[in-house]
Formats: structure tokens, sequence, C-alpha cells
């Protein structure tokens, strides 16, 4: 199994080195550069940046070289010096910006998908088992509601709601007192209140996705023979449903556990916007249109990294789920 | 008709006692009749076969005496059962059990279980075999695990798996199809039942293995002692271990015989169609003679024998328009069929 995943990881490099081209290359690939964009900046100000200017800026920045070159830069100093590049817009360095963001990102992204598995499953379960009771479609009707309601719209009508009841939007993650404030109890308390609405906004979608791919399972293996095999030894309901479906149904859920990471991740970016949340989503988008393609860049490539390994995650947990997997790794 | 009288009441009462069952499924636009109205019993320590076609109801049969119907069957009729072991077992109706209730589950798998017709899927991929045998054990005869982890051992032995030790913890994609059907077999007979209801146990496995399989079953029986319900459409299978038949045609029971009877005095024309349809060995090279025709659905076929148009016998004008009663023809036979009932000459001859 250790052998497994050593090797699972080892495999990941060369993926990792693929991605972190195309990314470089999909950066530079829009016409203009950072410079040009700075241009235009500079002459809505009513000041106009000479050619020579504009070419000394240039090779300072290393904007004149081919763009392999700069991305053999790029990586260079990432894997000597940790240093991501200078972001453009911020003027300091990457990581200094994403560092400031990093932390909050986590916690909405992984709390999102913390409440997307809590609540997708039982109601998966409960949905399968009781299929076309009331129930049932109620699940099913809130669950394509969910899926098909864009999350921006949610995301304001959940604002109104809560202006109209408690007289706060809830918008950003922390209110104006506790924004600079030392954290305490009642700055994590704040934060709590302001996480609702993100992260019933931004579970919503994959809740509904994963309640159906849950309760499809669950539905298909609650039929196989060896339920009433099981059934036929005398064990109670409960019991052979969590041994058997249950855990049968689980593989699949966690084989599709790489991609929700990246899409909680990715999938929040405008509801960040429209709720004026401080993480990724909004500064990464904002590095697009600015051209601040190492900002732009390193997003990129942390995205990438984030579903390679959420990707390995994934296999690594069906390899211990499925002893089918397991003795073909021991097998290898 | 006084038919059930001249079947002399045997001084015990019969294990199992299956009267006038009944399984309804209800289709789109109709009721099929899976099963309607059969009745025979099973004998302590006896084995009685249930031959037929594809699709005559023996699996529903089958499975109704273990409760195990999926939702979509309506279930009526008696299935009595009269444990030996537990004497508070007494003329308890099946049928009338909450099919997830304790008492129904106190039965599975310790005073009746079952071998199923898919050996294959029978076992979850998920757990090991030991996992999977010992789950029974433990629920019905010892909560100590390492007491069940010997009788599940013992079992496995038994049945003919050697290196039992190492095979008890691996998993079912790492045994053979005919090794895996030793694994449901063991995994069957470990709470040592009164009565193995085995649903084609053999249908998936190759020819030897199949007469292992079935060689394996007759001496577990005589070492157990239990009475055995075996399901088959094999013939062959049922000349060997069976002591008495019943014949299923369409979701009744059409000839109800000893083996023998069966064999050498077959009445209804469906039965002696298969005994005639059955290779023999040594026979010169006569043709097989196949019925003809194809099954009809059990859909208001009530008031017609599901047979007729396939029969060489049939008598228009009788078997097309009205049920066909049962027959006794002696002790140990009856018929369902006009042939052999006076109702059905009365009519004829008017
Ligand atoms: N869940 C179900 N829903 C609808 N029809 C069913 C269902 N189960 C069985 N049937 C129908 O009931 C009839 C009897 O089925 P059963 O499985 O008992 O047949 P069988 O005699 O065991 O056949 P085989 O030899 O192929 O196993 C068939 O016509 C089948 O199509
Ligand atoms: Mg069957």
């Amino acid at each position: 199994m250790l052998k497994y995943i050593l090797r699972r990881i080892i495999l990941v490099i060369p993926v990792l080195i693929l991605v972190s081209v195309i990314v470089f290359f999909i950066i530079q690939l829009p016409p203009g550069d950072y410079v040009t964009h700075f241009a235009a900046e500079m002459a809505a100000q009513g000041e106009t940046l000479t050619q020579e200017e504009m070419d000394e800026l240039r090779a300072t920045l290393n904007l004149d070289r081919h763009w392999f070159v700069q991305y053999l830069f790029w990586m260079k100093d990432i894997l000597l010096h940790f240093d991501f590049g200078h972001s453009f817009n911020y003027d300091e360095p990457v990581t200094a910006v994403i560092d400031r963001y990093m932390a909050l990102t986590l916690i909405v992204s992984f709390i999102t998908m913390a409440f997307t598995y809590l609540v997708a499953i039982p109601i998966g379960i409960y949905s399968a088992v009781k299929h076309y009771s009331i129930g049932d479609y109620i699940a099913s009707t809130i669950g394509f509601l969910g899926m098909a309601t864009p999350n921006f719209l949610l995301a304001i009508i959940l604002m109104y709601f809560s202006y109209v009841n408690f007289g706060d939007p809830l918008l950003g993650l922390f209110s104006s007192e506790y924004e600079n404030a030392a954290w305490s109890w009642g700055k994590v308390w704040d934060l709590a209140k302001h996480m609702v609405i993100p992260i019933i906004v931004i579970g919503t979608a994959s809740t509904a996705g994963l309640i159906r791919i849950m309760r499809g399972q669950l539905l298909d293996e609650i039929n196989k023979p060896n339920v009433v095999t099981a059934r036929s030894k005398g064990l109670s309901e409960s019991r052979i449903l969590f041994k058997y479906p249950t855990r049968a149904a689980l593989n699949p859920i966690v084989s599709t556990f790489g991609w929700t990471l990246s899409n909680i991740f990715t999938g929040s970016t405008i509801t960040a916007i429209v709720l004026n949340l401080p993480i990724q989503g909004p500064v990464m988008y904002n590095a697009l249109l600015g051209q601040d393609m190492y900002l732009a860049g390193t997003w990129l490539l942390f995205m990438a990294i984030l579903t390679v390994l959420g990707t390995l995650i994934s296999d690594i947990l069906l390899a211990w789920l499925d002893p089918k997997i397991r003795t073909e790794i021991k097998g290898g | 008709m006084n038919v059930n009288n001249i079947k002399q009441q045997p001084e015990e009462k019969p294990l199992l006692s299956v009267k006038n069952l009944n399984i309804e499924i209800q289709m789109d636009n109709a009721v099929l009749n899976a099963v309607d109205g059969v009745s025979f019993n099973i004998e302590k320590g006896k084995t009685l076969g249930l031959v037929g076609e594809s699709g005559c109801g023996k699996s529903l049969t089958s499975r109704s005496i273990m409760s195990l119907n999926p939702k979509e069957c309506e279930t009526t009729g008696e299935i009595l059962y009269n444990s030996t072991i537990d004497k508070k077992m007494n003329n308890v109706n099946i049928v009338d059990l909450d099919p997830t209730g304790k008492k129904v589950r106190s039965i599975r798998g310790k005073k009746i279980s079952m071998i199923f017709q898919e050996p294959m899927t029978a076992l979850s991929p998920l757990y090991t075999i030991g996992n999977q045998i010992m789950e029974a054990i433990l629920l019905h005869r010892t909560k100590n695990k390492k007491e069940a982890k010997k009788i599940a051992l013992e079992m496995l032995r038994k049945v003919g798996i050697s290196d039992e030790e190492k095979r008890f913890d691996q998993y079912p994609h790492e045994f053979s199809g005919g090794m895996r059907q030793r694994v449901v077999i063991a995994m069957a007979l470990s709470c040592n039942p009164e009565l193995l209801i085995a649903d084609e146990p053999t249908t998936a496995l190759d020819v030897t293995i199949q007469a292992q399989v079935m060689e394996l079953m007759k001496s577990l029986q005589y070492e157990f002692g239990m009475a055995i319900l075996l399901v088959t459409h094999d013939l062959g299978v049922i000349a060997e271990m069976c002591d008495e038949v019943a014949v299923m045609y369409l979701g009744k029971v059409v000839e109800k015989a000893s083996v023998r009877e069966i064999f050498y005095n077959p009445k209804h024309p469906y039965t002696k169609g298969l005994i005639k349809s059955m290779p023999k060995l040594g026979s010169e090279k006569k043709r097989l003679e196949p019925i003809e025709g194809t099954v009809p659905l059990a859909i208001n076929m009530r008031n017609k024998c599901g047979f007729y148009d396939r029969c060489s016998e049939r008598i228009a004008g009788v078997c097309d328009v009205k049920a066909v009663p049962d027959t006794q023809l002696s002790a140990d036979h009856s018929v369902r069929c006009f042939l052999y009932s006076e109702y059905g000459e009365e009519e004829k001859n008017a």
C-alpha cells in the first residue's frame, strides 16, 4: 500500500510539470501584456507612456523574452526561492497576496465541503430507502431547484432575507467592528454568522448533485443479490443498509472527491464577488482582467495542484475501500 | 370433489406446508398471477424438487418461504411452518409475518436458509469470506467471535475448501465460481437449518462442479438431517436428489408425486413432455423432443389451462374455459389436468 502511494505521488510530478507549462502558456496568450494594460490605465489618467518607456518596462519585467524563457525564469524562482513572482496590480510578491486570502479561502472551502457531504449523504440515503415517498419527492425537488438556481441569485435572495429579518445582509465575512480586530470568540462567532449564507450558496449546487449520485448508487445497490443474501441470514434492515448498499455506494462518491474539492474552490468566484467575500475567487478574477500574469498563473497552478491532489486522495481512499483494487495493488 | 380426504393425514405435521399460495404482481395495466394456488408439503429430512420452465414462478415460490420477495409482490395464502427445534414455532404462517420483523428474522438463516440462483453475486465484494460467513453464526449461534470463527472454519472445511485459514481472509473475487458456491453453501449451513432452500444452486457452474456441489449437498443433508427444497429445471438433478417432485407450469403446480411416479408414471401432458425432452444416457440416437410453443404470460389465465396452447391432448371447450381442478390419483400422486378429472369427462360426454 505504501509503495502504491509512493508510486502515485511520483507519477504526479510529470503531470504537474506539464500542467504548469500549459498554465503559463495560457496566461500569456491574450493579446497585450501587463505593460499595455498599465499604459491604458495611465492614459485614462491623462498620462501617456512613450514607446521607449514601454519597451524599457518590458525589459525590466522580462516581458520581451519568449514565453518559454519567461516560464523557465518563473519556475526557477519558484523551485529555488519559493518565489512565485511579483503581482503587478498589488505591487507586492504573489505569495503575499495569496497568503492574505488563503486562510479564509481554506476555511470557507472546507466547511462548505463538509456541509456538502454531511447534508447530501444522509438525504441521499433517505431518498433511496424511501424512494417515491413524499420525502423523496421533496428532497428531489429542492435538489433540482438548488442545481437550477444560479448561485449569485440565491446569494442575493438570502442576503435580502437576512436584511429583512435581521437588519443585516451579512455581506463579507466579518462585520466592520471585527474586520481588523484581533482574534477573539466574538470574532469567531461573527465569522460563523457570516459563513452561513456563503456555505448554503456555494454548497447547494454540489449538494444537490451529490444527493442524486448517492440516491442513484444506493438504489442500484439495494436491489443487488448480496443484499438479499444478507437479509436471508436474518440481519436487521438497518444493519444491512449500512453494511452493504451504503458502503458500496460510497465508492463512486469517493472517486468524485477530487473534482468536488477544486470545484468548491473555483465555483465560488461569482458568489464571492456578490457576497463581497475576501477569498481567492475575486482576486483571481481581477488578476485575469488586469493581465497580472504571475498572480493569475500561480492561482491556476494552485488549482491544478488541488485537482491532482484531490484525485490522488480519491485514488488512495478507493484503494483502501475497494478490496479488488487493493489486491491488484498488492499483486502489481 | 372430496379430493383432500383421500390423502391420509400423516401423523406428524409436515415441516413446511404451503397451502394455496398466490403471488400477484401489479403490471402496468394488468395483474400477473406469477404464483397461483400453489400447495405442497415438505417433510422433515426429505428433499422436494421443484421443476419447471424459466419464469414459471419457482424462485418467487421458494423465496416467499423466507418472506424475501420484493415489495411489488402481493402474497396471500399460507406457508405453515412447524419447527422441530423450536416448539414455539408451531403452525406459524410465514405469509402473515412482518417481512422486516423480529420473528421472521429469527427464522431466516437459523431455521431456514437459502442458497440463491446467482452464486457469483450472492456475496458482497467488499467483505472477506470469513466476515460474511460469520455474520449468521454471530447472529444465531454465539456472540463469541473466536468461537464463531472456529465454526466458520469448520464449515469451510466441510464444503471442501482447503487451506481454510488463509481462505477465510480472502475476498470473493479471489475465488472461482465453484469455490464461491461452496462458500455460499457453507454460509447457508452454518447454523444447522431445518430446511435448506436451494434455488438452482448449480446453474451457473460447469457440469463437473455441478455434480460435486450436488454430491456435497447430499452428504451434508445426510450429516445434518435437514430437509431440502431443490429448485431446478434439470430433471437429471431431480432424479438423483429428490424424494418428491412438484412440477410447476405458469405459476401453478400441475403435478406432484414421488420421484419414481414422476419418471415412470407421469400423467400431465407437460410432465410427459419434460420427461421425453430429457436426454438419456445410452439410449440410441433417438431425437430429443422439445415441447412445442412458448409460455404465455400468467395474466387472465385463471379460467384456462396454462398449457392449453401447447398441449397435444387438449379438450377444446373444456380446458380453455374452466379453471382446472387438482385431482388426487393416489396417496402420493396428484395432477391438475382435465384428462384425469371426472368433472371434465362428464362435460366432454355431455
Ligand atoms: N420483481 C418482479 N417484478 C415483475 N415481475 C416479476 C418480478 N419477479 C418475478 N417476476 C415475474 O414472475 C414470474 C416468475 O418469476 P420467477 O423468478 O419465480 O421464475 P423462475 O421460475 O424462478 O424462473 P427461472 O428458472 O428463470 O429462475 C416471471 O414471469 C417473472 O417475469
Ligand atoms: Mg428462478
